[in-house]
């Protein structure tokens, strides 16, 4: 048991790191890119923007956590 | 994206997580045992190519806008971890990657570990230690390299610009015997962050159904454009941490027994 969370938690830190914000953010910004693609409206903004919001979000939020 | 390109950005990004890993196997090597150490470094390669030959075949047969979703997503949430730390770390708010002060961790760590036979390695210490090293940050070199390699239905080439910057990197940190404190490792990471995110970004909602305005064009405003978000963030947050008043060594609480 001990050694499967280590496992997980090993995956979770290579793939998350040390903002879940960001990961989740990033998987938002691909599921309203999918979304907006299926209608006549350009989505290739939707990422960049996303990334514009999310960085400083994160930079403040790991500043204030010192 | 062009080969030149590709091999540039695969060669960066290799070589800070190679600088990273000859750290760890210099200090099990240099306080505990060489042969064992290299001995972890032979295992991790060997664990990492399994690895890498499990999944490159696997790479190429998932359909190239699937593949480019799920890649370009990864890229993007690795890429902006990097930024994050050399945006905390160019501001002051973290310190500096210090390899030299890494390596003296790591070196009386080792010192301090009592040695363990285990069959025909001799200091099972220096062996995990540097097989640890080895493959933990080689998993992150074979993934880009994978990565970018299958974007650009070129993996040999990302496969030579990868094991190039492991060879330049582990050739000269064998040859001075020290921590590579001279490689501008912050520097770095900062450019493959920026060039993670992008191709990340680029990728990842191609994959998701977009077309990109001038198609590999796109990508010659996105690196900027992130390049002058970092550097402004940077700036902002430098600003930010000159401007509060630094914090008390040895802080005072109310009811406090001392």
């Amino acid at each position: 048991m001990k050694s499967v969370r280590a496992f997980g938690a090993f995956w979770y830190d290579f793939i998350v790191g040390d903002d879940w914000l960001v990961a989740l953010g990033i998987i938002a910004a691909l599921a309203a890119t999918y979304g907006l693609s299926r209608t006549s409206v350009p989505a290739w903004w939707v990422v960049p923007v996303a990334v514009g919001v999310l960085l400083p979000i994160s930079l403040k939020r790991a500043v204030r956590k010192g | 994206m062009n080969g030149g390109a590709l091999f540039i950005a695969v060669f960066l990004a290799c070589t800070v997580e190679a600088v990273e890993a000859t750290t760890i196997v210099l200090a099990a090597g240099t306080a505990r045992d060489w042969r064992s150490a290299l001995t972890g470094v032979a295992a991790g390669l060997l664990t990492l190519a399994v690895i890498v030959a499990a999944l490159g075949p696997a790479l190429s047969v998932i359909p190239l806008r699937g593949l480019r979703l799920a890649v370009g997503g990864l890229l993007l949430v690795f890429g902006l971890q990097w930024i994050r730390k050399a945006v905390l770390r160019a501001s002051g708010h973290k310190a500096l990657h210090d390899e030299e002060k890494i390596f003296a961790t790591e070196l009386a760590a080792a010192q301090a570990a009592s040695a363990q036979r285990r069959g025909a390695v001799s200091d099972w210490y220096a062996f995990t230690l540097s097989f640890k090293g080895v493959l933990l940050e080689g998993l992150e070199v074979a993934f880009i390299a994978l990565t970018f390699g299958s974007n650009q239905h070129d993996i040999p080439l990302a496969a030579v610009a990868a094991i190039s910057a492991v060879v330049v990197v582990a050739a000269a940190g064998f040859a001075v015997r020290a921590p590579l404190a001279r490689v501008p490792e912050n520097t770095l990471k900062f450019i493959v962050g920026i060039m993670l995110a992008a191709f990340g970004t680029f990728w990842g909602a191609e994959g998701a159904g977009t077309r990109w305005p001038g198609s590999d064009a796109a990508l010659l405003v996105l690196i900027p454009a992130y390049a002058l978000l970092a550097v402004t963030l940077v700036v902002v947050l430098r600003r930010e941490h000159e401007a509060s008043p630094p914090a008390p060594a040895h802080p005072i609480t109310v009811g406090s027994a001392s």
